[in-house]
């Protein structure tokens, strides 16, 4: 089982940025996905600047795939994409049916998890399209997986998101620009003080959700280390790590040591707890709401 | 008789036979319906079509040319495929006018095995650009496309312009905040989502508390909003509560509100829209029967003479009436609400 760093969702300065995909170089992930999933308007790096870390993250041995955004909507987002799909040398992620489009029979792409992958009929159109990796959507349960592994077309990897808050919603509306009474087109780009998203809570003071954007995250981190066992037996090829402010290389090691067999479940769980700021959550892959936490219960 | 593709179809929300006929008698071109069971995004108790209710409904729209579209615009998961195959074979025998589909799956299923089946792409397929909807075209012969509410007038004059597929907008009724088929805010609070279980915020998940503050709705204990005595409440669907961010207490994501595209109807069939679309087929026949005809008057007043149509005010306090919030918005098409 390989270990993968999901492309970065917040808005980070540019030195920020630089900074943490340097001492990713020396981290020990198998596979780094780069590039703006979320806003394009969030140009700190360019496409020139992420296929400079592209290179610096491959010469350290790391598989790199270069990421597409999930909600498309304009001309200037659709040529963007067509450069990175043509970009010649890494590997992309295909986040919206238009990057599909454009990577179908361009040879090999990762299905991202914000394409609708729920069943068998939808992965073997993706194989034929040229996909040899696909994330599952993050609402999709253990059993559904199962399923979808037995059947699943040869040479295809199978990635599931592990660790982080969830992406759950995208809309044309920038939350974070609305909670500071900007218009999405006067933003200030106000994302990038809110390393970590802007917390949304209930009125009774309860952690809820996570403003980044246009997207929508849960509050709670999903953690589903204890399951690792139960991707073996799944044969789950790859665990998406979703990058975080605080604690990520920390995170990393807890996972590495667990897939490399030095560290048990238990005490790895008692590890990752510091840095899950409003509390785990694992719901999902039993089938339950999202938010709820089987360990618990 | 069928109506000309020429002009621009009003496509009305059927969650019953009354509500059918309500749409077919007060004005509508098309309606759209859908499956008693988790096949549509309607999925809720009491709702929708059996087959009986269906051949009924189908006959008689087609007596008055209406023409029936049924919706199977969820995400089958594996071990449920064939629920969602058995509710294709239905449609295909009931001779539908065409099929509402979502998941790409199920679309490369219709294309092998009922190529005959005219394929509409749901909004649930979140195409929300040329380059997506050119796929599902060259890949599945999809005729038609209705798209996500979040795209300004420009984008979808854009889109307009670069697709050999017809277009088809939202025009009234509730507005998702977000991109359609993306959405898991749902079932992250209640295990139930639109894309897997036709359903957003079920009803078996609400809880009202009264207590000295007033009025308290939740969603598997979630606090959505809070009401003040006396001061009217709303459904609590997720999106549309008030929850604290940065110290404030406001609706974050969105206002309780219903989308109404009449201000803009003139560049909207100007840039070539196929067909307005009414969402609510949760709502009621007498809701189905108000919008229906106000839109219906709408498009002849515009489509007879565009240059000189003018919004009537009479209108639009009959569809703020029945809106959600009883007010309206342009939503996505106008560039500051985003």
């Amino acid at each position: 089982m390989r270990l993968a760093l999901g492309p970065l969702l917040y808005f980070w300065d540019r030195k920020t940025v630089l900074d943490f995909y340097d001492r990713v170089c020396t981290a020990p992930v198998d596979i780094v996905y780069l590039g703006e999933t979320v806003c394009s308007k969030r140009r700190a790096l360019k496409l020139s600047d992420w296929l400079r870390l592209a290179d610096g993250l491959a010469n350290a041995g790391k598989e790199v795939v270069l990421s597409t955004l999930a909600l498309v909507e304009a001309e200037s987002e659709l040529s963007t994409m067509r450069r990175i799909a043509e970009n010649g040398r890494f590997l992309a992620e295909a986040n919206d049916m238009s990057a599909v489009s454009m990577l179908a029979g361009r040879g090999p792409f990762v299905a991202g998890p914000h394409i609708n992958t729920y069943n068998s009929e939808t992965l073997a159109l993706l194989a034929e399209a040229g996909a040899r990796r696909w994330v599952a959507p993050v609402e999709l349960d253990k059993g559904s997986l199962s399923a979808l592994q037995q059947q699943r077309p040869a040479g295809m990897e199978t990635e599931l998101f592990a660790f982080g808050r969830l992406p759950l919603a995208f809309s044309a509306r920038c939350f974070t620009a609305r909670a500071h009474n900007l218009a999405k087109d006067e933003c200030d780009f106000c994302c990038v003080d809110h390393p970590d998203g802007m917390p949304l809570l209930t009125q009774e003071q309860a952690p809820f959700l996570t403003l980044n954007g246009v997207q929508v995250q849960s509050a709670r981190t999903c953690s589903l280390i204890q399951e690792m066992n139960a991707f073996r037996e799944l044969e789950v090829d790859v665990i998406r790590l979703s990058p975080q402010s605080q604690g990520m290389f920390e995170i990393i090691n807890v996972f590495r040591e667990v897939v490399d067999g030095y560290l048990d479940l238990q005490k790895a769980e008692n590890e990752l707890m510091p840095f899950m700021s409003a509390g785990p959550c694992d719901g999902y892959w039993y089938g339950l709401p999202g938010m709820s936490r089987m360990q618990c219960e | 008789m069928i109506k000309s593709d020429k002009i621009v179809e009003l496509v009305c929300p059927a969650g019953s036979v009354p509500a059918l006929k309500a749409a077919a008698d007060n004005g509508a071109d098309a309606v759209y319906i859908g499956f008693r069971d988790r096949t549509n995004a309607r999925n809720f108790p009491g709702l929708n079509f059996d087959e009986n209710e269906a051949r009924a409904g189908i006959r008689y729209a087609r007596e008055r040319g209406v023409r029936v579209l049924l919706a199977i615009n969820t995400y089958p998961r594996p071990q449920l495929w064939a629920q969602w195959t058995d509710a294709v074979r239905r449609a295909a025998e009931l001779d539908v006018d065409a099929l509402i589909l979502a998941d790409p799956g199920l679309m490369r299923y219709c294309a092998r095995d009922y190529p005959e089946l005219r394929l509409h792409l749901s909004v649930q397929a979140s195409a929300t650009n040329h380059e997506a909807i050119a796929f599902y075209a060259k890949h599945f012969a999809i005729k038609r496309v209705v798209l996500p509410r979040v795209l300004s007038l420009s984008q979808v004059q854009n889109i307009i312009q670069h697709v050999n597929v017809e277009v088809e907008v939202f025009g009234f009724g509730s507005l998702c905040v977000m991109v359609e088929g993306r959405c898991t805010l749902s079932s992250y609070v209640t295990g139930e989502s639109p894309n897997m279980s036709g359903v957003c915020s079920p009803a078996k998940a609400v809880r009202w508390e009264e207590s000295a503050f007033g009025r308290k709705s939740r969603l598997n204990g979630v606090l959505i909003d809070v009401y003040a005595p006396q001061a009217p409440a709303g459904y609590p669907t997720l999106c549309k509560g008030r929850f604290a961010v940065g110290g404030n207490v406001f609706y974050a994501l969105e206002e309780p509100t219903s989308l109404n595209v009449l201000k803009i109807l003139p560049p909207l069939i100007k840039a070539g829209v196929a067909a307005i679309k009414v969402e609510g087929r949760q709502r009621s026949p007498a809701y189905v029967a108000q919008v229906t005809r106000v839109l219906r008057a709408a498009l002849d007043a515009c489509q007879t003479d565009p240059e000189s149509f003018a919004l009537r005010e009479e209108w639009l306090a009959q569809l703020d009436n029945v809106a959600e919030g009883r007010c309206h918005t342009l939503g996505a098409y106008h560039r500051p609400w985003q």
